[in-house]
């Protein structure tokens, strides 16, 4: 069977598909080249929400993961390390539950559970009722904690300014080379729950890093525990400087205007 | 699975462009897939049979044109395919490349039926039958 779209002829005589026609008897078709996007739609309102975000000189960070990498504990620890100096707001996305989203109201930080039912993506049109939702005008810095998947979310622009990726060291650090789209697309990648490189001696950070170098990516790669404080300076630092150049093109623009 | 999302996106563009053409079906409709572009051609061939149920396109042909990744090496200039596993220079072995093909996913080429009553539109740059 033909494996490109699942007919009953054979690779090679494909092409013949085409003009071939399965119009009824007499019908004139007509064949029109054309060059749309099948992302076009998402992406539009991803451009609408990254007009809302520039506009309050807000930073909104994409966090994508496979489920249980730690996404939800790092933003609790991220809240408690920077949560006195940045306004930040978070955007949920889950299957089913409003769990995560009490996990950060609980810090004082407001949150938006969006429930996808059986989406396994955020998509940019769910990102923009949510915002719905938030006052820009009291937020410095927005998370947008994707579905667990390494597949799918990294298809859709959601207006983010910046995508990280966490693997866990409970992974194989091979993700890279699985999971290369995601990967690909990484602005930061983050090893979580470091802590226990100390116990799991089949996890190598340097591996990870050589895959990820593999896909042309030169971003950083950083070791963070939400257990250990001390472990999230570099990505503390590396938030609050993306946010102070965030700020600058803000007021540059705000100059302008 | 994302496929089904992206063929209702590519269903609307479908039924937006043979609706303007006055087009009574569809006969056929070409997507190009990028090996970059995360979507798995034959996914979206499945999708496309549920997302199309009902549509102006139901009962269309799929083509799916898949396409290789190419990348322009920023340090010696090399160009060359690359697989979506190993995107460094063929070359030099660098990592300052940048993709030139390989991630795209859209809608390039779409047969429309002509209802036979409906004179075709001019403005239409056909390309052949």
């Amino acid at each position: 069977m033909c494996d490109i779209c699942g007919c009953s002829e054979s690779k090679s005589g494909h092409a013949s598909h085409e003009g071939a026609g399965h119009g009824s008897e007499g019908s004139r078709g007509t064949t029109l080249a054309v060059h749309e996007s099948l992302l076009a739609a998402n992406d539009r309102e991803a451009a609408h929400n990254r007009e809302h975000f520039d506009a309050h000189g807000v930073l909104a960070v994409n966090l994508m993961s496979s489920p249980g990498s730690g996404k939800t504990s790092l933003l609790e620890s991220t809240i408690d390390a920077l949560g006195r100096r940045l306004r930040i707001a978070v955007i949920e996305g889950d299957l089913e539950t409003e769990n995560d989203a009490r996990r950060i109201r609980a810090k004082g930080v407001p949150a938006v559970q969006i429930t996808t039912g059986s989406a396994c993506h955020l998509d940019a049109r769910m990102v923009h009722h949510a915002l719905h939702e938030i006052d820009l005008d009291a937020v410095d810095l927005l998370f947008i904690e994707n579905v667990g998947n390494l597949v799918c979310p990294a298809s859709f622009d959601l207006g983010q300014h910046r995508n990280v990726t966490l693997l866990s060291v409970t992974e194989g650090d091979d993700k890279p080379a699985k999971y290369p789209v995601m990967f690909r697309k990484s602005d930061l990648v983050l090893l979580s729950k470091s802590d226990l490189l100390d116990v799991l001696d089949d996890f190598d950070p340097e591996a990870a890093t050589r895959h990820l170098r593999t896909l042309a990516s030169q971003v950083p790669v950083l070791r963070v525990s939400a257990r250990r404080p001390a472990s999230l300076r570099g990505w503390i630092d590396w938030l609050e400087q993306e946010y102070q150049q965030r700020r600058a093109l803000w007021r540059r623009t705000a100059v302008a205007l | 699975m994302h496929e089904l999302a992206l063929c209702q996106a590519l269903i609307e563009a479908v039924e937006k462009i043979a609706r303007r053409e006055h087009a009574s079906g569809v006969v056929s409709l070409t997507v190009t897939v990028g090996a970059l572009s995360g979507v798995e051609p034959s996914l979206l061939a499945r999708a496309f049979e549920i997302a199309s149920a009902s549509t102006l396109a139901q009962g269309a042909r799929l083509l799916l044109e898949p396409t290789p990744v190419r990348v322009v090496c920023e340090d010696c200039g090399a160009q060359g395919e690359a697989t979506i596993q190993r995107l460094l220079c063929a070359s030099c072995g660098g990592g300052r490349v940048r993709v030139t093909a390989g991630d795209e996913l859209h809608l390039s080429r779409i047969e429309l039926e002509r209802a036979s009553t409906v004179p075709q539109c001019d403005a239409v740059p056909a390309t052949g039958e």
